[in-house]
């Protein structure tokens, strides 16, 4: 097992050394920079913005600039903001916590939805609420976030029943620590219901299927032929079984966290790390785009990994040296 | 059960009559024909094609069409009744401004215009080549007929949503004719070489993998010239959902490949002293155009999302040239969302469409896997 792990570790390194190097790749041919701006601002003399570039070490060569950022980046440190000036990654603290939460709970939800659901069209196939849900799932998975997310924020303005958009009330800062969490949690209801309605639908679908198949095994029959009641034919031979390949899913959705709401962050105003890397774009702030793009993908290579390592543990047959 | 109890007796009239020999693709058809919901999937993208070739025909206004005086009009719905009576031909009143603020509009209802089938309105030309100015429907101006209300800068939003469809629609389809060349060698080789090469290949396509998708579409729709036409932006666009797509595609392909490889009819053609190339370019990939087919109908959604995603945003096609996606920017603005919720009308078409797709993705690939045919 232990061996298996470090196998996948070091099996990561070429492939994090590739994510910098196309990140920064990208980086590099945008056209345009943040000093460009600066340039052309009056106030700012040239001395200044010559001052800015040796400070950030735009004048280097490029192999130099990479290798340099990679250097830091190994520390964690993804340098300075252009547009807030402060180090990116205490920009990107703060982000990824707000982010980190709203996917956590998103995905809590989706989960406790899903796995009945898809328990429940799988012993119903092809009956009345069976094709109800499959057709939910469709619109579901085809539905985009921005879309139902702006379709809710019109559906909270008209019964006024949840607030529009944001993460915290205006009165934030006065409330007590637990009116504040429930302030968020009030303010997380919409875009919770964005993500976890997509994801119910993809894992839905999933656990039908994988329990459709179980349910077709041999020893399934052998249970119901010796008698044992169907509760315990389900929860004790068959769900378990079906269950298995959703946790290649949940590791992946581990790693997804941070990208899945990237869209949502933007359309209800969530302070999240995809709110941040869409305002970063905007200003060419290099350095935090870079660093929420290395960030992402180092999270769904470590939720791979996670799925992997998970897999091997419940599956013996996936253990290989 | 039932099933399984039926299928001797089938083999043995099988025996009995003379066999019908079906094509492949008479079977898939028969197979599909079966699956309802793909049948109105297929329904749907039909018609939404249609929409694409006669968009001009269809839309009452043209796409640069605004009136200035109704700006954030609600929906026009044509009625068959009013003080006056009842009416056999659906007819629309005269609107004005009355409220700039509150946009509000009061209709004058002394007089009727009617609904017209077959009206003469701007000229356009069909297919790019015949020039034309009949629209389907239609009323006689001063009246307007938005049946999607208006922008705000008073665009007719149904109009504009017929032409969108041609960037939403098509786009999908660009990208994946760019992504199945690529993806199919690229995984054909892979596959095929097998062992040190095949590590190689595949740790550079999970390169693009690991990155969270629209971050990476973020980032490099970034590095997109901005002083370009909009059609230009839209190859642009394209090509970059296509370097999205062809990493997870041609892995698809390399497995398929794997298996393929050892079939005896590969050996035979190595054996003939056939070069690597050939034998899968000729030999190998065209036995996965069943996979081919259902992973680029169920892949192009995945492309119209991200389109719209980043047209939503103001990074993917812009104005003036109009895409669903750009089209529901006019909605992100909560305040006027508020007002005018019909800005939300081309998300329906984007879960229209995309929903489509799945359905007739899933009818195919159940038509198109010789396991699952029911006879």
């Amino acid at each position: 097992m232990l061996r298996h792990i470090l196998r996948r570790l070091l099996q990561m390194i070429p492939m994090l050394l590739g994510i910098t190097l196309v990140s920064f790749a990208i980086i590099q041919l945008s056209p345009g920079d943040f000093l460009a701006e600066m340039r052309l601002n009056p106030i700012v003399s040239p001395q200044t913005v010559e001052q800015m570039r040796r400070n950030f070490g735009l004048d280097q060569p490029l192999h130099v600039q990479y290798l340099r950022w990679l250097w830091n980046a190994v520390r964690l440190d993804f340098g300075y903001s252009f547009a807030y000036h402060v180090p990116v990654m205490w920009l990107i603290g703060s982000r990824l916590f707000n982010t980190l939460v709203l996917n956590v709970v998103a995905l809590a939800v989706a989960w406790a939805i899903a796995i009945p659901l898809g328990i429940h069209a799988a012993r119903r196939q092809y009956s009345w609420s069976d094709n109800a849900l499959s057709f939910a799932a469709y619109v579901g998975i085809s539905t985009p976030t921005f879309f139902s997310g702006l379709f809710l924020l019109y559906w909270a303005f008209k019964t006024g029943w949840l607030p529009i958009g944001g993460m915290t009330s205006i009165q934030f800062d006065e409330l007590a620590w637990w009116q504040k969490v429930l302030d968020v949690a009030h303010h997380m209801v919409v875009p919770v219901l964005v993500l976890g309605v997509f994801s119910v639908a993809g894992l839905m679908r999933q656990m039908r299927a994988n329990l459709l198949e179980v349910l077709r095994q041999d020893y399934v029959r052998t249970a119901r032929a010796k008698g044992l009641p169907e509760p315990v034919v389900l929860s004790k031979h068959a769900v378990r079984n079906a269950i298995n390949p959703l946790i290649t899913i949940f590791g992946f959705e581990l790693g997804g966290l941070l990208g899945g709401s990237a869209i949502l962050e933007n359309v209800i105003g969530w302070p999240g790390l995809g709110k941040l890397i869409v305002e970063a774009v905007l200003q060419k702030d290099l350095y935090v785009v870079m660093a929420s793009l290395v960030i992402g993908s180092v999270m769904l290579v470590v939720g791979n990994l996670i799925a992997d390592i998970l897999l091997a543990y419940s599956d013996p047959r996936i253990r290989y040296e | 059960m039932a099933q399984d109890a039926m299928r001797p007796a089938r083999r043995l009239r099988a025996t009995a009559e003379p066999a019908v020999v079906r094509t492949p693709a008479q079977l898939a058809w028969r197979q599909l024909r079966r699956h309802r919901m793909a049948l109105v999937g297929g329904a749907v993208l039909v018609v939404l094609y249609t929409v694409v070739l006669l968009a001009e025909f269809l839309a009452p206004y043209g796409l640069d069409f605004s009136d200035r005086e109704r700006f954030f009009h609600p929906p026009t719905v044509p009625m068959f009744r009013d003080a006056q009576g009842w009416s056999l031909r659906p007819f629309v009143h005269l609107t004005t401004l009355q409220d700039p603020g509150l946009r509000t509009y009061v209709a004058d209802p002394t007089r009727r215009y009617y609904v017209r089938l077959l009206v003469r309105g701007e000229p356009y030309r069909l297919f790019g080549l015949i020039p034309s100015s009949w629209h389907l429907f239609g009323v006689d101006p001063p009246a307007r007929l938005f049946l999607m209300g208006t922008d705000q800068s008073g665009r007719d939003q149904f109009s504009r949503i017929m032409y969108g469809s041609r960037i939403s629609m098509s786009i999908g389809v660009l990208a994946a004719a760019i992504t199945i060349p690529i993806g199919m060698l690229y995984g054909g080789i892979a596959g095929y070489y097998g062992g040190r090469v095949d590590n190689l290949m595949m740790r550079a396509a999970e390169i693009i993998m690991a990155f969270p998708g629209f971050y990476l579409l973020l980032a490099l729709s970034a590095v997109l010239p901005t002083h370009v036409g909009c059609t230009t932006r839209f190859y642009l666009i394209t090509v970059i959902l296509a370097f999205l797509g062809w990493a997870g595609f041609s892995r698809l392909i390399r497995g398929m490949v794997l298996a393929l490889k050892a079939q005896e009819y590969v050996l035979a053609a190595k054996a003939a002293g056939m070069n690597d190339l050939p034998i899968i370019v000729r030999h190998i990939l065209p036995n996965t155009a069943s996979l081919v087919i259902v992973v680029a109908t169920l892949g192009i959604p995945g492309a119209i999302l991200g389109e719209s995603a980043l047209s939503f945003f103001g990074f993917g096609v812009r104005e003036p040239c109009a895409s669903w996606g750009n089209l529901l920017t006019a909605a992100s603005n909560l305040p006027t969302l508020m007002l005018s919720p019909w800005l939300l009308f081309p998300g329906v078409f984007i879960v229209a469409a995309v929903v489509a797709f799945n359905l007739f993705g899933d009818g195919l690939r159940d038509a198109l896997d010789p396991r699952m045919r029911t006879g």
